[in-house]
């Protein structure tokens, strides 16, 4: 007669056996902007591939960089920014030889629905009614990268900061914003077409370099043809379909 | 590195407010809890502890719902006394102060609860008014205990991370504590500046459990 604790005890090792990812399975670390976008070419990645499972890590680029730079078992980078995955290259992290450009996107300012000031101009962020405003953290996520690089540009950075709300991801931005909880925000313009209710763009802010979308199999990937395969994949006719979908642009 | 003194003190004054705020709440609610008997006490003790053991993600969020700029508490503050409590640090000061605040009433009801009833009522048959024996017999025999959950309440304060993050972001000098501040250095690759704030951290921790032990001798646990 086996005891109850035992019998407890081996179907909770099964548990944690069965939860380790087995060998087909494929990570994706990308970019929290391409979350929703990713989520539907997944399972028609899956569709050409019966034998991999693909799962996803999303987050801010430069979050997703030290993840994989310590070791993280990811078998995809896919960036928001040219920045993250020129580390990642110069850390030799990824396969150089396979990175490609697979879609661009647009930076906006937007503003909560029913707000009662709109910017016509980034210059206006400036004005005292402007008191708090939605950034990605310039050192790890690339949507406040490329803003904190237009409002140096413009030399309105000194007056911008202190009302900064850092966002740990593009997403959280367009969560203060949608909320209320802050005046304005930087996002892509992908991000705030997802909830077209609660925020409006305000301004398409021109960027210094163009937002392009990096993608490359990891280096050290334990699946390294699956990976390969998906990186590819993004290009090809469905997934850019679905892409164009969410808003991204051609590369 | 003088940048990490920022997040430091930054910490410390949070995690101060909060301890001092659950004096007053956690001491109050761990008496009427440990002498009044009313329906539903078990009930709302068990609420109370709440804090202490969800996710602070879901305590974060409930904070965010209610004490925001469109939530019905911060809405009403906001109309009222023109407070913002979001992304400031006494949006900060709540988080730490509701998820310490177990700690501390559970401590004290612990406390209270072991006291001999006939100590108090010697007092009062000695004529000392209900308030005197309060302060003259019950709180100083409750007080290791209480001071026991206090401490613990700060170390815990001290170390808030998830529904601070939620409710006051990340804005450095303002509200980012020193634990917000380890996770920004991590995610931005900062390795430096990370391991020079665990340290910070590390010390600031033994320091707090050190004066824990000598204020409270072999009681830290606080079992009252």
């Amino acid at each position: 007669m086996t005891q109850l604790p035992v019998r407890l005890a081996a179907v909770a090792i099964g548990l944690l056996v069965s939860l380790h990812a087995s060998a087909a399975d494929l990570t994706v670390s990308a970019a929290a902007s391409l979350t929703n976008a990713f989520k539907e070419i997944g399972p028609l990645f899956e569709a050409q591939n019966p034998d991999t499972k693909v799962q996803f890590n999303f987050g801010a680029s430069g979050a997703l960089l030290q993840q994989i730079a310590k070791g993280a078992p990811a078998d995809v980078f896919a960036s928001a920014d040219q920045e993250s995955m020129d580390q990642a290259q110069a850390q030799a992290l990824v396969k150089a030889a396979e990175r490609r450009n697979f879609v661009s996107n647009s930076l906006v300012v937007i503003v909560p629905t029913g707000s009662t000031h709109a910017p016509k101009a980034i210059a206006d962020l400036g004005q005292a009614h402007y008191t708090r405003i939605a950034i990605g953290l310039p050192a790890s996520v690339p949507v406040g990268r490329y803003t904190k690089a237009v409002l140096e540009k413009a030399n309105l950075w000194t007056a911008v900061e202190p009302k900064m709300i850092g966002a740990n991801n593009v997403r959280q931005a367009l969560d203060y914003v949608s909320r209320g909880e802050v005046d304005a925000g930087f996002v892509y313009g992908t991000d705030a077409a997802l909830v077209a209710d609660k925020v409006k763009v305000a301004l398409v802010v021109p960027t210094e370099v163009p937002v392009l979308y990096p993608i490359a199999p990891v280096a050290n990937s334990t699946n390294a043809v699956a990976a390969q395969k998906f990186a590819a994949f993004v290009l090809t006719p469905p997934a850019q379909t679905v892409l164009g979908k969410y808003g991204f642009g051609k590369p | 590195m003088e940048g990490a003194w920022v997040p430091l003190l930054l910490t410390l004054k949070v995690a101060g407010w909060a301890t001092a705020l659950n004096l007053f709440l956690g001491v109050g609610v761990g008496y009427l809890l440990a002498r009044k008997r009313f329906w539903g006490r078990e009930l709302l003790d068990a609420v109370l502890t709440l804090p202490m053991v969800m996710p602070p993600t879901v305590l974060g969020y409930y904070l965010l719902v209610l004490v925001g700029r469109r939530g019905t508490i911060g809405a009403w503050l906001q109309s009222t006394f023109g407070i913002t409590l979001i992304f400031t640090w006494q949006g900060a000061v709540i988080a730490a102060t509701i998820v310490a605040f177990p700690l501390v009433f559970k401590s004290a009801r612990a406390a209270f609860e072991s006291i001999d009833p006939q100590l108090e009522q010697a007092a009062r048959v000695l004529g000392l008014r209900e308030m005197a024996v309060f302060l003259r017999v019950t709180l100083p025999l409750a007080w290791r205990g209480i001071l026991a959950g206090l401490l613990l309440a700060f170390a815990r304060a001290t170390g808030e991370f998830g529904a601070t993050l939620m409710v006051a972001g990340s804005i450095p000098g303002k509200t980012q504590t020193l634990s917000v501040a380890v996770y920004e250095a991590v995610q931005a690759g900062q390795d430096d500046v990370a391991n020079f704030l665990v340290l910070v951290t590390s010390i600031t921790c033994i320091v707090v459990l050190l004066t824990a032990g000598r204020l409270v001798p072999g009681r830290v646990a606080g079992q009252g």
